[in-house]
């Protein structure tokens, strides 16, 4: 099932004195055929989806640049993007809970950063480290609150949604009377937390790959790629860890245990509220390492930013096969329905087709991964 | 020889707002004992074992273990003290490897470096152990726990409180919702729980089920004790008489010959 499986280790020698029948019971272990092993994993659905939209996209929009390498660099940020958001959704829903306000979040927590640094004039890092600690804050609420009510949590984060989202404009407006809050670029120079966010990495590499002629190079001769933006090692880091998180360590299996069944890993002494309110607020903390990485990139804030993207999140953690119903998925496969987003998002722009059909594939596929996921399910609880 | 009873309950009453669900129980189990309690529903049977597995706090009585008072603010609390609940339905969580639930809320981490790991390699040997021990070899303990049937999931359950260190280990209706051959399963285990020397309180309202394993039978009614009885005293029709609430059920039999 959800597990890694590791080389089977020596069984221990049944005793004597047992029913000798089944005595040698190495060979009967491994009952489960390996299709069916593999069917079971909660990533398969997002590794198949994965490969067969890049060799769709391969097939119809090769020549649109979509992969040279500014092309990969486009379509990769935007995944990244959704990767970042992703993760902290999915540990979330293995737990049994949703953030629906993780897209509000992203508005207010770039507006707060931009109204401390250019309005207020904080130092950046001082402003960034502000935001960071106002949105913890913040999913703690969320958390308390679902615990302390007992709501489901589709319905208390649903009201932070609008929450945070008029808090944001109205702020905005209070402080600068307007929405859009620009001059973040000028206030993070010489900062030295902003470029952990804002900044690139591997620009002589670069410069190199376009020196040598493996990249191509713009018609002023500078590489196609400055460097790597740092979203997208976030995203790779967010997901290491994660994925380590939730596969190796106790806390990991309290995520499992409280989204399986709350009460079952609470009388086994699982701290399931404390487990919950955690992971609420690292959804909001992944809300505002993407917030952070948008407003150092666009040099501004927006209180418009981030709409839908809570629904964008769930629907990656879903394609990448965890169960809304809690218990059950991989942050791995997450990043995959992350990554297919992205894809197909930024693939359909390349190949020139109306974006409106990305909803529709949304949509789609949104459907296709649910019934299936339903499926995966039934067959590993037994269930009819 | 004048030992201390494992666990003894005095007086117990709880109070829900102006519910009165017990209104003063008293029991004791002695070790290497199974102690039936038997009643029918709502009798307080669940609330009377939440408040010795420490989910909920007695409003007035005391609990003894070895003959010293204690009080659980929480499930851990009774947990350390060698008081294990296996629940009928909340027993194992079937999305979760039998392994992870083996050892859920007591993981075995191993160090890499400076990061401590969940320990795969010993839980899966626990855990393919304990299944030996139980008669459960044939399943991987990385398999769903949903792969097992609700016999094997009790007896898994039971076996993990006893690795765990269980002194007593109450049972809450582990047989209610299984069929013949599984709960034959459970009742055996139950026995040989016992015989290594835990003290057992098997809730149940299956009277033949309780026969089977019980030494002694506390029967429940409206959160009051109605007795209790050791198995030489009372035969299984009598017990059934008495949860059962005795005179009506007499009576609604002689209704129903009329009947017929």
């Amino acid at each position: 099932m959800s597990d890694v499986v590791e080389p089977p280790d020596a069984v221990a020698p049944t005793p004597p004195n047992e029913n000798t029948a089944h005595s040698q019971t190495d060979e009967r272990v491994k009952k489960i055929s390996n299709w069916r092993q593999a069917l079971i994993r909660p990533e398969l659905g997002g590794i198949c989806g994965t490969i067969l939209v890049l060799i769709f996209f391969f097939a119809i929009a090769r020549d649109s640049g979509m992969f040279d390498a500014d092309g990969i660099m486009n379509w990769a940020t935007v995944s990244a993007q959704f990767i970042i958001i992703a993760v902290g959704a999915c540990l979330l829903m293995i737990a049994g809970e949703f953030d629906l306000s993780v897209g509000s979040m992203i508005g207010f927590s770039g507006t707060i950063m931009a109204i401390a640094s250019v309005h207020l004039g904080w130092p950046m890092w001082v402003s960034i480290l502000f935001t960071f600690a106002c949105a913890l804050a913040l999913g703690w609420v969320n958390g308390i609150l679902v615990i302390r009510t007992g709501l489901p949590s589709f319905i208390v984060t649903l009201a932070f949604l609008y929450i945070f989202r008029g808090l944001t404009i109205w702020l905005s407006i209070i402080f600068t009377r307007r929405t859009i809050i620009g001059g973040v670029k000028k206030a993070a120079e010489g900062d030295w937390l902003a470029p952990l966010f804002g900044g690139t990495l591997g620009d002589g590499l670069c410069r190199w790959l376009a020196k040598v002629g493996i990249m191509g190079t713009y018609a002023d001769g500078s590489p196609l790629i400055s460097g790597i933006p740092a979203l997208i090692f976030w995203a790779l880091g967010l997901l290491v860890v994660t994925q380590y998180l939730l596969r190796k360590t106790r806390f990991g299996n309290w995520i499992f245990a409280s989204g399986g069944d709350a009460q079952a890993a609470s009388y086994m002494g699982v701290p399931v509220k404390r487990v919950k309110i955690i992971l609420f607020m690292f959804t909001a903390f992944c809300a505002t390492i993407f917030a952070t990485c948008q407003v150092m990139e666009f040099g501004s804030a927006s209180a418009d930013r981030g709409v839908l993207k809570e629904f964008e999140a769930i629907i990656s953690v879903v394609i990448g096969g965890a169960l809304l119903t809690g218990g059950y998925g991989s942050v791995v496969g997450a990043a995959l329905g992350a990554l297919i987003f992205g894809v197909v998002q930024q693939g359909l722009y390349f190949a020139g087709v109306e974006s409106s059909l990305f909803r529709v594939f949304l949509g789609v596929i949104l459907l296709i991964a649910v019934i299936f996921n339903n499926y995966i399910r039934r067959i590993i609880t037994g269930e009819r | 020889m004048g030992t201390l009873p494992l666990v003894e309950l005095v007086d117990i009453t709880k109070h829900f707002g102006k519910v009165i669900a017990l209104a003063g129980v008293s029991l004791t189990v002695n070790t290497g004992e199974v102690l039936c309690l038997l009643g029918d529903n709502g009798a307080g049977k669940s609330t009377l074992i939440k408040a010795l597995s420490g989910v909920h706090q007695p409003t007035s009585g005391k609990i003894l273990i070895e003959g010293r008072q204690v009080s659980f603010d929480s499930p851990r609390d009774a947990q350390k003290l060698g008081i294990a609940t296996v629940y009928q339905d909340l027993a194992m969580i079937s999305l979760m490897s039998i392994r992870r639930n083996f050892f859920m809320g007591r993981e075995p981490m191993r160090r890499i470096g400076p990061l401590r790991v969940f320990d795969f390699k010993f839980a899966d040997k626990i855990t393919r152990q304990e299944m030996i021990k139980i008669g459960i070899d044939i399943r991987d303990p990385n398999q769903a726990v949903g792969t097992l049937s609700g016999g094997e999931r009790q007896t898994v359950a039971i076996a993990r409180a006893v690795y765990f260190g269980a002194k007593i280990l109450i049972l809450d209706e582990p047989t209610s919702a299984l069929g013949v051959r599984q709960t034959s399963m459970v009742l055996k285990y139950t026995h040989a729980v016992k015989q290594k020397g835990l003290g057992v309180i098997f809730i149940t309202h299956n009277v033949r089920h309780a026969y089977a394993v019980g030494d002694r039978f506390t029967i429940l009614n409206r959160g009051a004790t109605l007795g209790t009885y050791t198995k030489g005293e009372i035969s299984i029709d009598e017990l059934q008489t008495l949860m059962a609430g005795g005179k009506e059920l007499e009576d609604l039999s002689a209704e129903l010959e009329g009947v017929m």
